[in-house]
């Protein structure tokens, strides 16, 4: 593996996740602006880790909007994904009766 | 950026290409009308047309925005003789537009070899009147550029189509007009979209347009909004959705556009295409090529398409910009593509450097130089038959 090429980035200044460039092994340390994350798992390119600590309740930010709501606490270089992070559309995207676009008339 | 040389219209749009059409109105005439075209430069001399033999208005409309598109500078129709589209009427609106057409009909003209040799030395003549045109400067801010992501993987949301959307905000801030689409692709995002619409009635339709989408890929049993594809890292529908609405970059939305409407005034819109009304004809976006003439129908000069998994298509009338996002794949089929997005996951570039990158080539490819699908000779095109109700006053705020 080349060192040199980045393993993460940021895709907007304001998300709170980074995403993979590449496949990552289990136990591999990886860098982002210096701070170590060590994987827990193996992890293809595209799959997101936290650029800082989220509280569950707060939104997931990628492309610098949200993506989601953390179902729970995730530490920096967590892996989220959807053991963690809930669409704040599927439910009332998927419940007919329920559903509703907001502020649609 | 400089201006480039452009060809003047008799309708007062300006091309960046200067082609000779050949257009055919029913299937049938398709092999003559393919028989004409191959015996010309390819470059110079397209080939596009309507297959089916019952009349459609929403055919009809883009056969005559194909026709009449500012890159094409004369027509020659091709007509069976007995099919349901009306020749005349397209004749008609292709002359009111200031371009030379000539319209053959094979059951006149003498069967098939016949028309092929009148059509050859119709198509030459039409070249020449052409030729001599004398071209006017146009700057970036006066193209209409559409986007559109085809064969996308878990990169195509990261590299392509970020930069590409970066891209469409320098060439709206040099006061242009950029064309993106697929609202199926847009569920899960819409409250955010609306959020950028020029104001709150045009955020009201932006929603009804994806709502739309979903009701008519429902009926269809389409599987793309399934949810819970993991997939490549991807956690929720507004996750999967925002990586192809990354395409449409920052600035806010003015207005709706349906296929084949024309847009008048600067800035970014949506083109919704799916049709109005019961679902019918099925679906509304068969394949990539189908997006891409109808943004080329509602004016689009060039078409920016980003790939992950590797597309190869191009189109008639209008060059395609391939904008690749994955490395691996643009390692694999670099000639098919004009532009490495995949760099950035390799931390050689950023988002907002390709994004740069592209928009020079824009510009290049406005001054002629040749896109690599344009080099290659592709030339897809396919017209659908569908059905539109028209845009409302919300749909273009003052």
């Amino acid at each position: 593996m080349d060192e040199s090429v980045p393993a993460l980035i940021r895709i907007h200044p304001r998300d709170n996740v980074l995403v993979l460039t590449r496949t990552a092994r289990a136990g591999e340390t990886v860098r982002f602006e210096g701070r170590a994350i060590t994987l827990e798992a193996e992890l293809p390119l595209g799959h997101k880790l936290a650029a800082e600590p989220i509280a569950q309740g707060e939104k997931v930010l990628k492309y610098g909007l949200p993506i989601g709501t953390a179902t729970e606490d995730i530490p920096f270089g967590g892996h989220v994904h959807v053991h963690n992070l809930k669409s704040d559309y599927l439910p009332t995207f998927t419940h007919e009766a329920g559903h509703r676009f907001a502020e649609e008339s | 950026m400089e201006p480039f040389q452009a060809y003047p219209r008799g309708d007062g749009s300006k091309g960046i290409r200067n082609v000779v059409a050949v257009a055919y109105v029913i299937e049938c005439a398709r092999h003559v009308a393919q028989k004409i075209v191959g015996r010309f430069d390819e470059r110079e001399v397209h080939l596009f047309g309507w297959s089916g033999c019952y009349p459609n208005e929403h055919g009809a409309q883009i056969m005559e925005r194909l026709c009449t598109h500012p890159n094409v500078g004369a027509v020659l129709l091709v007509s069976l003789g007995c099919e349901g589209f009306n020749r005349h009427v397209l004749k008609e609106r292709i002359a009111a537009s200031g371009r030379p057409v000539e319209l053959l009909v094979i059951q006149q003209a003498g069967g098939t070899a016949a028309t092929i040799q009148q059509g050859a030395a119709i198509v030459e003549e039409l070249r020449e009147r052409i030729a001599s045109l004398p071209r006017v400067p146009m700057e970036m801010g006066e193209l209409i550029v559409g986007t559109i992501c085809g064969g996308s993987d878990a990169t195509s949301g990261i590299t392509a189509n970020p930069a590409m959307g970066t891209a469409f905000d320098l060439l709206i801030a040099d006061g242009g007009i950029g064309i993106f689409e697929e609202t199926g692709e847009l569920i899960g995002c819409e409250h955010i979209m609306r959020e950028r619409a020029a104001n709150p009635q045009l955020g009201a339709e932006l929603v009804k347009a994806v709502q739309k989408a979903r009701r008519f890929y429902e009926t269809l049993g389409h599987g793309s909004f399934a949810p819970g594809n993991a997939e490549g890292g991807l956690t929720t529908q507004e996750e999967k959705s925002l990586g192809a609405y990354a395409k449409s970059g920052d600035s806010p939305i003015v207005g709706i556009l349906k296929p084949g409407v024309r847009p008048e005034r600067n800035g970014l819109y949506l083109m919704d295409m799916i049709p109005d009304g019961e679902v019918r004809f099925g679906f509304p976006n068969i394949n990539d090529t189908a997006e891409i003439v109808e943004l080329i129908a509602c004016g689009a000069h060039l078409i920016l398409f980003s790939t992950g998994r590797g597309s190869v298509v191009g189109s008639v009338i209008a060059p395609v910009i391939k904008v690749c996002a994955n490395p691996e794949t643009y390692e694999r089929m670099a000639g098919d593509m004009d532009v490495n997005a995949g760099r950035i996951l390799r931390g050689e570039s950023t988002v907002q450097d390709v994004g740069r990158e592209i928009y020079g080539l824009m510009h290049r490819v406005a001054s002629e130089e040749p896109s690599c699908s344009e080099a290659l000779g592709h030339q897809e095109a396919v017209i659908l038959y569908k059905t539109f109700e028209a845009l409302g006053p919300a749909c273009f705020p003052a």
